[in-house]
């Protein structure tokens, strides 16, 4: 690793190792069969008895500098998104993956390595926690007009001090809708949560993102065991029958990206 | 109200394949995903990321959606 010989061609200088994720084992055929981040081959790099599933990123693009700013460019960070996704989605139904966050790219493969052997342990306990598991999200939405109506306050005064009143009536009622709604949000993740391996939410989306007609209250992602999956349906099933007030959506499997272990604080963090 | 079931990569029936919503999979890919700190992206493998990244989509996406009867629920950094 400390050797000057290394990568030292112009090549190599220009181009830097994205990793989609790190596997235990991977199947060269389930490799062959897909493109990495910059339409290259994706190939592994291996150490410590753990395989980095990695792809050539050219630097004038995937360096620190362009990342910055591609990252600011939807179309970039979506294609940038979906590729990095299908990778780590390919390997995910292969096996167990522990997925990386976007963008995380080394110098050269012998840096790559070297963080697999750094963080051996974790990685390896990890990926032993995730065999046999999916992710699964459950989205819930207010259900308009599913809350209680309050009634039409009765009062003297004028049109104006009616219309004040049905006005405020009407805002509280939207609130006490919200309320409702959050509650409900509330109890379907901690029930679904008690059928999972593991659980967590992740913040509502913006509906500028999502185009959803109505709030989102709950964006919970949960770890599933593949045995578990026709139970935690059934679950599903029940609190959206129990719970009218908000409206439920699934999505999955998705590869375990919300359940991979959050490292300690960096000590870099504030260095952006 | 029922569940409606999205099965995002599951083309073993084509008539209930859909593609993956990007703004689910940002979510993911964004926020989580273990930290094995690049090289290169050292600082940006960080929480400033999904800010940068939030911000630029809302931009981008408001310039094209109709403006909202309602405030957005979700607050972006600024």
């Amino acid at each position: 690793m400390s050797t000057t010989a290394d990568r030292t061609s112009a090549a190599a200088l220009d181009t830097g190792v994205w990793l989609h994720g790190v596997v235990a084992e991977a199947d060269p055929a389930t490799l062959a069969g897909i493109t990495g981040i910059a339409g290259t081959p994706v190939r592994t790099v291996a150490a410590a008895g753990l395989v980095a599933v990695v792809s050539d990123a050219p630097l004038t693009e995937y360096g620190e500098e362009a990342l910055r700013r591609n990252l600011e460019d939807l179309a970039w960070l979506e294609r940038a998104a979906r590729s990095h996704h299908a990778v780590v989605d390919a390997l995910s139904r292969a096996g167990a993956v522990v997925p990386a966050r976007l963008a995380t790219v080394y110098r050269d493969d012998d840096r790559a390595a070297r963080a697999l052997v750094e963080r051996r342990d974790e990685l390896t306990a990890t990926l032993a926690r995730l065999t046999g598991r999916e992710e699964w999200g459950v989205k819930g939405y207010v259900v308009p007009g599913a809350t209680p109506r309050v009634e039409e306050p009765a009062g003297g005064g004028g049109a104006g001090a009616a219309y004040l009143r049905r006005r405020r009536a009407q805002l509280s009622a939207r609130e006490e809708g919200q309320r409702i709604a959050a509650d409900a949000a509330a109890a379907v993740h901690t029930a679904l949560a008690g059928c999972a391996v593991a659980a967590r939410r992740h913040a509502p989306q913006d509906r500028r993102l999502s185009g959803a007609p109505t709030a989102m209250v709950l964006n919970g992602a949960y770890l599933i065991d593949r045995d578990g999956l026709d139970a935690f349906s059934a679950l599903i099933g029940a609190l959206a029958d129990r719970h009218p007030e908000i409206r439920l959506e699934l999505t999955g499997p998705w590869p375990p990206y919300s359940f991979v272990a959050e490292p300690e604080p960096h000590p870099v963090r504030g260095a952006a | 109200m029922g569940v409606t079931s999205l099965v995002p990569s599951s083309a073993d029936d084509p008539l209930t394949y859909r593609p993956v919503a990007l703004v689910d999979l940002l979510d993911r890919v964004l926020a989580t995903g273990v930290v094995i700190t690049g090289d290169i992206t050292i600082a940006i493998a960080d929480v400033d990321l999904v800010r940068i990244s939030l911000r630029a989509l809302i931009a981008s996406v408001g310039a094209l959606a109709p403006p909202e009867l309602e405030p957005a629920e979700v607050e972006v950094q600024p």
